[in-house]
């Protein structure tokens, strides 16, 4: 029973060990493939594409963390998406844009208010409430903008695409100020709270823990990311498209599984989510370069997904068999 | 006092009822012409049975419990679906071997996804999530977006076609009542759908009650690949085209229509029943949102609002405080 490397220790003290892991393994691919990822013009443009992803699986961490899940995230991307090309235009002022990106934050909170108060308040199902409410979102989003078009400002798209504080992306401060206030949020009493809801929602209700509150405050939460994210990849493309945000819920829900966030919920963080969805990201980019056959794109990001996720439960597998 | 109340896969039958009677009413439906409104609703039922057989092996993933889900149900249809078509290419001898190929493929398909949950501990939702990706590419690799073959004669005759002359019912409505009765044994009258239930309700009360967990849960992710094989020979059957999204369409409906049918979503409590008036209902929400020509985005919203309201009904979990 000597046994200096502990590996349930590791994967469960640092639950951010291996997407670490799988981060740094797909940083070495891509930058293999592409050997000019490092210059500042190539990160710049790969992360201002990876941006609203990480946006949104941050907010799908939370819920995950607190025993929920959001498949209608997707859908408030697409509904901030159509209200910005549609009520800014390509010729609107810079002040129309903020005015507007205010309403679609106010948009993305009153649509995760809608599936808390349905799923903390009436108790229904998180995922055939948010599969329900998705949709609503998605179908609105098609109301506002039937057919692609619109657009936002150019020189406000480009804001977003080439701002560069002190030559980092602006992704890297966005990025930064999550996880800065993830650390501050999960030292508080609601992060405490959060856990112990995801974890056991009965038992927290025992020791007097607000969970309906709490479960409301998940969705709340989800609904405002889920608006950034909408905003940012508005800014990236420029235009408008109703069905924008679709492929990106069962992204960001992967990308925050990966980053070792669990279902049953009370398990995990921001920052393993965020490099969920970087790595995620890469692999698309790692398939583009690779020049694999347009055939086979889908069989192999999908196999390296299921080989990534199936990892640790291979290396935990062989350890018992050796113990 | 007993407390009055109906258990979900009635309250689901009487509301889609109360829909079709309702949709009478609308400008373009059957108004008040019995022959015209009879033919309409059984092909409602028509169109149910093949969301219904799809949403059987959902059923029996989410009973089992822990996030049990399967969302490579749709990719697994059209997978055999389009075997199907190429393996049989018209000649009627070929059809019982190409369903035992669907079925086959389906619970090996089913199988990979009850290791993936069972012995790497993945969560269920991303396991077969992923395992969507991998068939959906595997039939991009393998048919490079075309393919060529044909439904045999006597598959459209058996599924497509009325029984009889004079009995005006679709044979697929009839495999779906025999198809019905036979998930109801399995569910209610077999070790298997007892030992299914107790993982659903309690893991761990269930092991130490002597059920072998690991057995029953790889099991039900088989049978229910296989049923998702069943549903896509079925399918084609009725089509007789293939497409590549022929599946996908199915799978969050297959879910819904368990959780409409009074399933419940964390598993241990359900029926077949309940899931057959789900998928019922949610066909005929849709067919009616369809015949009233509205816009796709209306449509949408109206479905989502109906999915939301029917939940609210019955679909509410235990207070926190007991």
């Amino acid at each position: 029973m000597k046994k200096r490397f502990n590996w349930d220790f590791l994967i469960t003290r640092y639950p951010v060990f291996f997407p670490l892991i799988l981060l740094v393994l797909s940083i070495a691919i891509n930058l293999f493939l592409q050997p000019n990822m490092f210059a500042l013009d190539t990160i710049n443009s790969n992360m201002r594409v990876f941006l609203p992803l990480i946006l949104l699986t941050v907010g799908q961490a939370i819920v995950l963390i607190g025993g929920g899940i959001d498949i209608s995230v997707g859908g408030i991307v697409s509904i901030v998406n159509t209200i910005l090309a549609t009520r800014v235009g390509l010729d609107g002022t810079p002040e129309l844009m903020w005015q507007y990106v205010l309403i679609s934050l106010l948009v993305g909170v009153f649509a995760g208010a809608i599936n808390g108060f349905f799923i903390a308040y009436l108790r229904l199902q998180p995922i055939i409430t948010t599969y329900a409410t998705s949709f609503l979102y998605a179908g609105f989003a098609l109301f506002i903008l039937p057919n692609p078009g619109g657009g936002i400002p150019a020189d406000v798209a480009n804001l977003y695409r080439t701002t560069t504080p002190l030559s980092l992306p602006l992704a890297f401060y966005v990025i930064a100020i999550l996880l800065l206030a993830w650390i501050y949020v999960s030292s508080t009493r609601y992060g405490k709270y959060l856990f112990a809801v995801g974890g056991k929602a009965e038992a927290a209700y025992e020791t007097a823990v607000p969970v309906t509150l709490v479960q409301f405050s998940i969705y709340v939460i989800s609904g405002f990311m889920a608006a950034l994210a909408g905003i940012a990849i508005t800014m990236l493309s420029g235009s408008g498209n109703a069905d924008i945000g679709n492929s990106m819920t069962l992204n960001s829900i992967t990308a925050a599984v990966i980053g070792g966030n669990a279902f049953s919920g009370g398990i995990g963080g921001v920052a393993g989510p965020v490099m969920g969805a970087v790595t995620l990201s890469l692999i698309q980019n790692i398939i583009s370069f690779a020049h694999i056959d347009t055939w086979w794109e889908t069989l192999v990001k999908a196999t390296i997904i299921v080989v990534a996720l199936a990892a640790p439960g291979v290396i935990n597998l062989i350890r018992r068999r050796r113990a | 006092m007993k407390r009055f109340t109906i258990t979900p896969p009635v309250a689901a039958l009487i509301l889609a009822i109360a829909l079709f009677l309702l949709s009478g009413f609308l400008p373009n439906s059957y108004g008040s012409d019995i022959d015209v409104a009879m033919a309409q609703a059984t092909n409602i039922v028509r169109l149910a049975v093949f969301l219904g057989v799809i949403a059987a092996g959902q059923t029996l993933v989410i009973i089992s419990g822990s996030e049990g889900i399967d969302l490579s149900a749709g990719s697994v249809v059209t997978l055999t679906a389009i075997l199907t078509y190429v393996y049989v290419s018209g000649q009627d001898d070929k059809v019982l071997v190409a369903l035992l190929i669907s079925l086959v493929v389906g619970a090996l398909i089913g199988f990979l996804n009850g290791i993936g949950v069972t012995f790497l501990k993945i969560s269920p939702f991303v396991m077969t999530l992923g395992m969507s990706g991998v068939v959906t590419g595997a039939i991009i690799v393998v048919n490079h977006g075309n393919v060529s073959g044909k439904v045999a004669p006597i598959m459209t005759r058996l599924i497509a076609r009325p029984i009889s002359q004079s009995i005006p019912i679709p044979g697929a409505i009839v495999i779906w009542l025999i198809f019905g009765v036979l998930m109801w044994l399995l569910l209610e009258r077999t070790t298997f759908g007892k030992n299914l239930f107790a993982i659903g309700v309690n893991r761990i009360t269930a092991k130490l009650s002597g059920v072998n967990v690991t057995w029953t849960n790889l099991a039900t992710y088989s049978l229910a690949g296989a049923l998702a094989g069943f549903g896509g020979f079925l399918l084609v059957g009725n089509t007789g085209v293939v497409l590549i999204q022929l599946g996908q369409p199915y799978l969050f409906p297959s879910i819904a229509a368990v959780a409409v049918g009074g399933t419940l979503l964390s598993g241990g409590k359900g029926s077949y029943w309940g899931t057959m008036a789900g998928a019922i209902v949610l066909t005929l929400i849709t067919s009616l949102l369809t015949t009233m020509q509205m816009p796709d985005s209306v449509r949408r919203m109206v479905l989502g609002a109906t999915l939301l309201i029917l939940i609210s009904i019955y679909g509410r979990q235990g207070a926190l405080r007991q």
